[in-house]
């Protein structure tokens, strides 16, 4: 029997690819006009948890979309050929992961057929309407910077537009951290933390996702990443993951010193249920110390564990931000200090939260967008990351 | 015919014998400031900031009164599952070191400085020159910032399509309501519905009027009385400050 090899047979396995990422991205579309038509009411979310799992994979994919340029700026702002050679491939895995993060949030609008509403009334105070200036300036930037990156009538421009790139992303997540940071009602954000704390969040998982990315397209083409690079590499998101840690110990840490907080962290980090469990479990254990291991431990940081760690760093920011986002609503607003409290209206009490099945299929459907422009543009263009084998390493 | 006739004598009669009693009991609180009315047309303007004192001291426990009236008077479901609009609401609180116990009527504060309006990014959500915090149903987009945003979680997202249009204000699936502070019957020189409850159940918890005009009633008391305005660490200034806690 005549075997064939995979390099024969892989564009069936394109195709694959593509049917499987539309049956995402499909449903994530129908589960939006479902939600559109009968409203939210077919959602987990209610008037205390107002913000539910699609919010959890849009910033996801928008924080994601920021930090995963931080390989194209260490090579153009900071002139690394090992950064640079991935630079292409950063940009468009950024361009990507906005797309979906941005198709997330816009259909779970309680009115998306009014999204235009929010490009011709603009609110200058409000960082909502700030980010829709950030984001759409997103796109065109990184659209430039591939531009100078892949024509190399534009090469000279490389550098201009790699700063410009640096400085937006840096402004961008900064503003989605102050969508946060501004809500000095709850007690679970209102915090300077945020905005740092969601800039090194984007490196570590945008890392990841290069990273997992990277693993697939080199395998993909039965090529091997130089190992120097991939230490390199591995290295950077060990540091990464460490900077996440060191923010989310200071924010609780701070939080437990101030006695009006003390509730809230015993909530989040012990008492919550979910929340403590997925905290500590998904974040602390399976989103940073498994990592860690699989990185540094002697034996181990080879591909297959970068992978692994890669994935599970992902894992972790899923926990993170369903803690974050989910946890810090649920948790009752504490409007009269002194007092016990109960209402018809969920007062005083700890709001109970399930994602619907909708709210998975919307947040799986922009994670399927963000998955067929990679797919698609690492086809038709070329986003693979070539390593000059003569080009010396950097600080090595 | 003549029952309708009857019908329309009776109604009447009705309305007429609620609206004295209504006025002999609450004196000051119903007829806070007819003149204020303002004819069609005629802008907001920022020499009146419409306020509320709610005095915990006579809001009854397990009465709802306000709540009914505001539920009637603006068509809201009267129901209370998490996803249900309740622009008042009844809090029973207990103090916890004293274990006194207050029942009090809970709403959007018509803060001077509202968050709500801040956070949204399309200017939907705005406060009148008289101080009273809307939302402009056909600018809002539904992207519930406001909720995140405001401090009294006064904010309702109506999360179903709305097929009861019986109400005095418009409503809308997919987007995010709260107290109007009865504004249509305010520019008519009639006092909030949940204000006009209580006064009918005799309990005279709210007292409604004009903040900005210091003969108002509404201005004595607080001048008199000790009041406290929630959230006053947010430094929001709400139009509502309470009596009692």
């Amino acid at each position: 029997m005549h075997h064939k090899t995979f390099a024969q047979i892989e564009i069936r396995y394109f195709y694959l690819l593509l049917a499987l990422g539309l049956l995402v991205v499909l449903g994530g579309l129908a589960a939006a006009h479902l939600l559109e038509s009968h409203g939210h009411i077919i959602s987990g979310m209610n008037n205390q948890v107002v913000w539910g799992l699609p919010h959890v994979f849009a910033i996801f994919m928008i924080v994601s979309a920021s930090g995963v340029l931080n390989v194209a700026s260490v090579g153009s702002v900071f002139g690394r050929h090992v950064y640079k050679a991935r630079a292409p491939l950063a940009g468009l895995l950024s361009l990507a992961l906005l797309a979906g993060g941005l198709m997330v949030l816009m259909l779970d609008l309680g009115r998306p057929d009014r999204v235009i509403v929010a490009a011709t009334h603009y609110n200058p105070t409000s960082v909502f309407a700030w980010n829709v200036l950030l984001y759409s300036g997103l796109f065109a930037t990184v659209a430039f910077y591939l531009w100078t990156l892949m024509d190399r009538a534009m090469g000279a421009w490389s550098k201009p537009a790699g700063f410009l790139v640096f400085t937006w992303r840096i402004v961008l997540t900064t503003g989605t951290g102050l969508i946060f940071a501004f809500l000095v009602a709850r007690q679970a954000y209102a915090s300077a933390l945020l905005p740092p704390l969601f800039i090194i969040m984007s490196f570590a998982w945008g890392l990841a996702i290069f990273l997992i990315v990277q693993f697939a397209m080199f395998s993909w083409n039965e090529l091997q990443l130089n190992p120097a690079i991939q230490k390199r590499l591995k290295n950077l998101l060990g540091i990464f993951v460490i900077s996440v840690l060191y923010l989310v110990a200071t924010y609780h840490l701070t939080n437990l010193y101030y006695s009006r907080q003390v509730a809230f962290e015993r909530f989040i980090l012990s008492q919550g249920g979910l929340f403590a469990a997925l905290f500590w479990g998904g974040y602390v254990v399976l989103g940073s110390v498994a990592p860690l291991l699989l990185i540094f431990l002697p034996g181990l940081g080879q591909a297959r564990c970068v992978l692994l760690a890669s994935v599970l760093v992902l894992v972790g920011a899923f926990s993170l931000l369903y803690v974050f986002i989910i946890g810090g609503q649920a948790f009752p607003l504490l409007i009269i200090p002194g007092y016990t409290v109960h209402s018809s209206f969920g007062d005083g009490q700890v709001a109970s939260y399930v994602p619907s099945v909708f709210e998975w299929a919307l947040g799986a459907g922009g994670i399927g967008v963000a998955f067929l422009i990679v797919t698609v543009g690492v086809r038709i263009l070329n986003f693979l990351p070539h390593d000059d084998p003569r080009q010396p390493m950097e600080g090595n | 015919m003549s029952c309708g006739h009857d019908h329309q004598r009776r109604q009447f009669l009705s309305r007429g014998a609620a609206l004295t009693a209504a006025v002999s009991i609450a004196p000051g609180l119903m007829l806070y400031d007819f003149a204020r009315a303002r004819p069609p047309g005629e802008a907001a303007n920022s020499a009146v900031r419409w306020g509320m004192l709610i005095d915990t001291t006579q809001c009854e426990s397990g009465c709802d009164a306000c709540v009914s009236a505001c539920n009637k008077e603006n068509g809201l479901p009267a129901r209370t599952l998490p996803t249900d609009s309740q622009w008042i609401r009844k809090l029973e609180l207990q103090q916890e070191d004293t274990g006194r116990k207050i029942s009090m009527p809970m709403m959007c504060q018509h803060c001077a400085e509202p968050p709500c309006v801040e956070v949204c990014p399309t200017g939907a959500s705005f406060k009148r020159a008289d101080g009273i915090v809307l939302v402009d149903k056909h600018r809002c987009i539904g992207c519930r910032y406001c909720m995140m945003a405001c401090p009294y979680k006064a904010r309702s997202f109506v999360h179903e399509p709305v097929t009861d249009h019986s109400g005095a204000t418009p409503r809308g699936q997919g987007t995010v309501e709260s107290c109007t502070m009865c504004v249509h019957r305010v520019d008519r020189g009639v006092a909030p519905a949940c204000v006009e409850a209580c006064a009918r159940e005799g309990h005279q918890a709210i007292l409604f009027g004009n903040l900005n005009d210091p003969k108002s009633a509404i201005s004595k008391r607080i001048h008199s009385v000790v009041s406290v305005k929630l959230r006053a660490d947010l430094n929001l200034d709400p139009g509502v400050s309470f009596v009692g806690i």
